[in-house]
């Protein structure tokens, strides 16, 4: 593995099936009476969220905790875009505390970048969600529930595998993370949106593209649902919320023509009666809870990896014992 | 008395070797006799110019000099100093100070701030709206009666997308021959907007600038200078489909000249996926094929002139995220090495067709008649010795500007600026200020 994770483009298809690996050890701890391992004992693991994100910011508190590291959370509300501290002087803050790992989300693609790569701090850069770039984490939390599911919790077991991700892709970083990350390890991933919420370039990504949910559906593996955000609906990109969710949406009679071993995903938090209906986000399919589950799981390999050398997980596990 | 410049074996255009007599403010002889001509009172210094081209001193048509205002980020004597060290006799300041270069009494403080620093002659552009709010003409008549006696009118920065606004001020300044430069833009095409739009804008998950949004503004620009039967200038153009409007225009026999950037015609936007500010400039990088297409245009005549888009900016406005930062880039002293490496040992232009976009061109759209003149006898001595068998790595701590945000830093670039006369007084000696 690279030093830092800023896009699931750093990832190898070695390294994206050694963080699935980890994560699998690091989830079966959830099942036992005492959910922690010294592994990153007197490491520092600071949160700097430039954005209010309590979901990603627990789930990355709750991995690095698991692994004995202490964690401070940075809430560095207002970016130099708002004329608060700046990224820099933050960053020279954080290294002079002396964090071994920075977690980052920021609103501006790129910021996870810059700090990894300005010389402004030694540690590792993890980016926990930058503007509408990537999110990393979250992709690797989708393509272990995934690889859990559907693929036989084995090297390549996504291979071939198709995967539909719906929804506003143009300002998703996790339909960016997601579609990369899948493609390497070999799934087969339709991206679908009505043409206003594809980005421009999109034939150069490795990635199918449909305007048709109904057409992509009985193929599906798996499908996940993105969250349309409330101010897109204001920018014109689709006439009404109603119609939306009458082209994309998908509800209990979408969901009836997806193959039986089909599951149904969403990153949250979740729209309900928009991008997808409460009946399908509490049916059997849904695996959406479990997501986030593996959140922690995944973000505590992707912390071990990068903090302590690239040795098997398995082999510390067991030495816990 | 003022120093007298016998210049030996100098190549005036990259053309044979002949000496150059600069005497009293003018090119007083030309010819392997220059030396003989008649004695002056003052100083006579001899330059050894073999392997040196003369060109004649460049004129840029958009520079950014920043006072008054943000001084912190360069002034009238600082941005003047990188000029003649780029080879300019002569800039033209952009209009978007603090206050707004739109009454005549700011531009003429810039113009006589411009006389006080010596460096090279500066003529402040005027704003086409007050304030460059894109609402109502500023006084354009009277920054063209000042001593200023402005003739470029630009809200440069901002475009003036109204386009009853715009047709007025085509219209209105006809009556003293004045020139609209045009920041294409459209507004609502590009709200929020941080690089060129196209796969790489969607994959590194920033806002694209989409080319139709300069594409659209020019068409629209050249029409209506059609109709009205005025004259414009578009600023920097940097895609290939404004080339072909452009083009196109020209065919029709319609009034439109175009300038295109250094870094437009060398850099491409495969660097913002460095998510590095120092390489957010606006009108963004393009791709290859609309540097392709510049270069082409460039050199066919199409794209008018090089003007630089001198852009200079504190440390702290690029030293952070890309969307924080402003927007632009440092060019002065770099933009003749850039010229000679894109467009010349391309094999695009030779020297003479530099010296007509980069000093004849600019000064004719300027009206400027001190500048952009032919290296004869008899003219003014604005005159730039240059080496183009020179390499030299770029450092931005040289830099003369109080600002360092080069995109080239650590780049090698061919070329170096020698010396610079601005009415044969030297202005550059060595490669260094005089």
């Amino acid at each position: 593995m690279k030093r830092h994770l800023l896009s699931a483009a750093d990832l190898t298809r070695d390294d994206a099936e050694l963080v699935l690996a980890t994560a699998d050890e690091m989830r079966s701890l959830a099942d036992r009476p005492i959910k922690k391992l010294p592994a990153l004992r007197g490491r520092t693991v600071v949160n700097l969220f430039f954005e209010d994100s309590t979901r990603t910011r627990i789930s990355f508190e709750a991995a690095a905790k698991r692994l004995s590291a202490d964690v401070i959370n940075f809430a560095a509300k207002g970016s130099s875009l708002s004329k608060g501290e700046s990224l820099k002087d933050t960053a020279l803050t954080l290294e002079a505390m002396g964090a071994d790992a920075v977690v980052v989300r920021h609103g501006s693609s790129g910021a996870p970048h810059r700090l990894a790569h300005s010389g402004w701090v030694r540690s590792s850069v993890v980016n926990a969600g930058d503007g509408t770039h990537e999110h990393p984490t979250q992709a690797l939390l989708d393509a272990f529930t995934m690889w859990k599911h559907l693929g036989g919790s084995r090297p390549g077991g996504l291979e071939g595998r198709k995967i539909a991700i719906v929804g506003d892709v143009l300002h998703s970083r996790v339909a960016r993370s997601n579609a990369l990350l899948l493609r390497t390890l070999g799934a087969e991933v339709t991206l679908v949106a009505p043409p206003t919420l594809l980005p421009v370039g999109i034939e150069g990504w490795p990635v199918e593209t449909s305007y048709d949910l109904d057409s992509v559906l009985p193929k599906a593996d798996a499908v996940m649902m993105l969250r349309v955000q409330r101010e897109r609906m204001h920018g014109g990109f689709f006439p009404t919320a109603r119609e939306y969710s009458r082209r994309y949406g998908l509800d209990g009679k979408r969901m009836a023509t997806l193959q039986d071993h089909t599951i149904v995903m969403h990153p949250g938090p979740m729209v309900r009666g928009m991008e997808i209906t409460a009946d399908v986000a509490d049916s059997d399919r849904s695996v959406i809870v479990e997501q986030v589950t593996n959140g922690v799981a995944v973000r505590m390999a992707v912390l071990y990896l990068l903090l302590s050398g690239n040795e098997p997980a398995g082999s510390m596990v067991e030495g816990e014992e | 008395m003022s120093t007298t410049y016998l210049i030996k074996n100098v190549a005036v255009l990259g053309g044979a070797p002949t000496d150059l007599l600069l005497q009293d403010g003018v090119i007083a002889d030309i010819g392997p006799e220059a030396g003989d001509r008649g004695a002056s009172a003052g100083e006579r210094v001899e330059i050894d110019a073999s392997g040196l081209v003369a060109l004649p001193g460049l004129v840029d048509l958009h520079t950014h000099l920043r006072e008054p205002g943000r001084e912190d980020a360069e002034t009238v004597e600082s941005g003047t100093r990188a000029a003649a060290l780029g080879g300019f006799t002569a800039v033209h300041a952009m209009a978007n100070t603090e206050p707004v270069a739109d009454t005549a009494g700011v531009v003429e403080q810039v113009w006589r701030l411009g006389r006080e620093a010596g460096h090279c002659d500066v003529y402040p552009v005027g704003a086409v709206t007050v304030g460059l709010a894109g609402e109502r003409l500023a006084e354009l008549g009277a920054m063209a009666d000042s001593a200023a006696r402005v003739r470029v009118f630009s809200d440069d920065g901002q475009c003036v997308s109204d386009a009853v606004l715009m047709r007025r001020a085509l219209e209105y300044v006809k009556a003293f021959d004045g020139v609209i430069a045009q920041h294409a833009q459209e507004p609502r095409l590009t709200e929020g907007a941080q690089m060129n739009e196209g796969e790489l804008s969607g994959r590194l998950g920033l806002t694209g600038w989409p080319a139709v949004a300069e594409e659209a503004i020019i068409a629209r620009d050249c029409l209506l200078t059609a109709h009205v039967g005025s004259r414009l200038h578009v600023c920097h153009v940097s895609t290939a489909g404004s080339v072909d409007i452009v083009r196109d225009a020209k065919r029709k026999g319609w009034n439109v000249t175009a300038e295109a950037c250094p870094h437009h015609l060398l850099l491409t936007d495969e660097l913002a996926a460095t998510y590095d500010p120092i390489y957010k400039v606006n009108p963004p990088l393009r791709s290859q094929t609309d540097v392709d297409a510049l270069r082409a245009g460039l050199a066919d005549g199409t794209i008018d002139i090089v003007a630089t888009d001198h852009a200079p900016h504190p440390h702290e406005d690029k030293d952070c995220e890309w969307a924080a930062a402003a927007n632009g880039m440092l060019g002065l002293e770099t933009a003749l090495s850039i010229v000679q490496q894109t467009m010349v040992d391309t094999g695009l232009l030779d020297w003479a067709g530099v010296a007509e976009r980069m000093s004849y061109a600019p000064a004719r759209i300027g009206r400027v008649a001190e500048h952009g003149r032919p290296i004869e006898q008899g003219e003014p001595a604005n005159v730039v010795l240059y080496d183009p068998a020179a390499r030299r790595t770029i450092e931005a701590s040289e830099s003369a500007s109080l600002s360092r945000n080069t995109p080239y830093a650590g780049r090698e670039l061919p070329g170096r600026v020698v010396a610079t006369f601005l009415r044969g007084k030297a202005t550059v000696l060595d490669g260094k200020l005089a």
